[in-house]
């Protein structure tokens, strides 16, 4: 990265003070900062979307692109059409096309209900695919590391950490006695996960933090090595 | 119709993935990747329907001069700025290139907003835990510590103040031990829990049983 006050650090400087200013106060810097930020992230997503999942996905796979550019892209459903006279099955891909063009419905007050549809198949997509996924990565893998020889004092923490943990989500039981005992167990393993989470968290932002500073301070003003 | 039909699609489209998990045969897989590939679209597209609605809300602010409505000009600004050069300065599918316009605006806005962005949850978080980390039970002062040793073993000072200990005692050893055992413990808890929760929630979304996301009858 080039330093000193290029027109492009001084841009990011402006900008990564103008986030920071929140830290003294709600403050108009900060109200612009916040606005161009939320503005070109839809802008960001707007266009990657449209250029790595729509074009090679529905556009290039229908051969709409083929029909306005001369980009060397294998022929689509359109083109093997009219050269070879037969119907590929890309065509399906017009329903998905159809479905996502009904999304944006969803814009229009009275036509908003049909935005359902598309929806609903993206409900019984995520549905389907993690019902067998997270079944399998989150319930079973995860049952099948916690068995393990209780030949150490660290796999007797796992073990009974991961089964009193799971006895205080478990409901359908009062928490009394030997449940009620396991759940308080479970309570404190659980404290102990968001601390060590937490700390964790606040560590990474830190360390974005300084990555900041020392942007400000080391690239953009050349005050340290 | 406004419902039923819904209802049918959620329930066709989710028995088709779960079927093809255990008969990984023709016709179920070529329907898994064709559903797989759909679902792309539509996710395009539903992220497509976000920025547009934020373009919508935001010209709609502006034109009837809503509170704060000069900031809605800088939103639109903002999306503009980096839709223009993605559509038509940036090399087309090769937009994302180091050099092109596209790539410009990432690195040079984008980027450093970002990254401040959540640089900044560092002092929220810290003056949030400030109010909840008094350690006013048992439960509360177990999360205190854990914290605590994490945040510590995690930087140089850490072991520096705990050099006199033994090996295998110092603050990042201590905080790497709570990572891989306590903390692992309490993960494995609340991942078999989430686990079973999405089996549950996603049979019940496709037997029909949960329709919130179907809306009401408008």
């Amino acid at each position: 990265m080039e330093t000193g006050f290029t027109l492009s650090n001084t841009i990011a400087a402006i900008l990564t003070i103008g986030i920071i200013s929140f830290l003294w106060k709600d403050n108009p810097l900060y109200k612009l900062c916040e606005s161009l930020f939320v503005g070109v992230s839809a802008g960001y997503w707007f266009v990657s979307l449209y250029y790595q999942n729509l074009l090679p996905k529905l556009f290039d796979t229908l051969g709409l692109t083929q029909l306005f550019t001369s980009a060397d892209i294998e022929p689509g459903a359109i083109q093997i059409l009219i050269n070879e006279g037969r119907v590929d099955n890309s065509f399906l891909y017009l329903i998905a096309g159809i479905l996502g063009a009904l999304m944006l419905t969803r814009l229009i007050p009275n036509l908003g209900w049909i935005s359902r549809w598309p929806l609903a198949f993206i409900v019984g997509t995520t549905s389907g695919l993690y019902f067998t996924t997270y079944f399998q990565s989150n319930a079973m893998a995860q049952l099948r590391s916690t068995i393990l020889p209780l030949d150490s004092i660290g796999n007797v923490v796992i073990v009974i950490g991961t089964v009193c943990g799971l006895v205080y989500f478990y409901f359908s039981k009062e928490h009394k006695g030997v449940m009620g005992g396991a759940a308080r167990v479970g309570v404190w393993f659980l404290m102990i996960t968001f601390g060590a989470s937490f700390g964790y968290t606040v560590m990474s932002r830190m360390s974005l933090l300084i990555g900041r500073f020392d942007f400000i301070f080391s690239t953009w003003l050349g005050l340290t090595g | 119709m406004r419902r039923e039909i819904p209802m049918i699609l959620t329930g066709f489209v989710g028995f088709v993935y779960i079927i093809q998990f255990f008969v990984p045969h023709a016709p179920f897989d070529i329907m898994e990747g064709l559903l797989t590939d759909w679902m792309l679209i539509i996710f395009a597209f539903a992220i497509w329907l976000g920025a547009l609605n934020l373009l919508k809300v935001s010209l709609d602010k502006i034109y009837r001069k809503g509170k704060d409505w000069q900031y809605s000009i800088v939103t639109v600004f903002g999306f503009l700025l980096i839709a223009i050069p993605g559509f038509f300065f940036s090399g087309g599918r090769r937009f994302q290139d180091p050099g092109t316009a596209f790539d410009y605006i990432y690195q040079n806005v984008y980027t450093p907003l970002s990254a401040t962005m959540f640089a900044m949850l560092a002092f929220f978080v810290a003056s949030a835990s400030y109010r909840a980390f008094r350690a006013r039970t048992k439960e509360a002062t177990m999360l205190l510590l854990a914290a605590f040793v994490v945040m510590l073993g995690r930087v140089p000072v850490g072991d520096m103040i705990t050099q006199w200990l033994p090996e295998g005692y110092r603050l990042s050893q201590v905080a790497d031990w709570i990572m891989n055992y306590p903390n692992m413990a309490g993960q494995r808890a609340i991942m078999i829990g989430i686990g079973l929760g999405i089996v549950s929630t996603s049979l019940r979304l496709i037997l029909g049983i949960e329709r919130s996301h179907l809306g009401g009858e408008e």
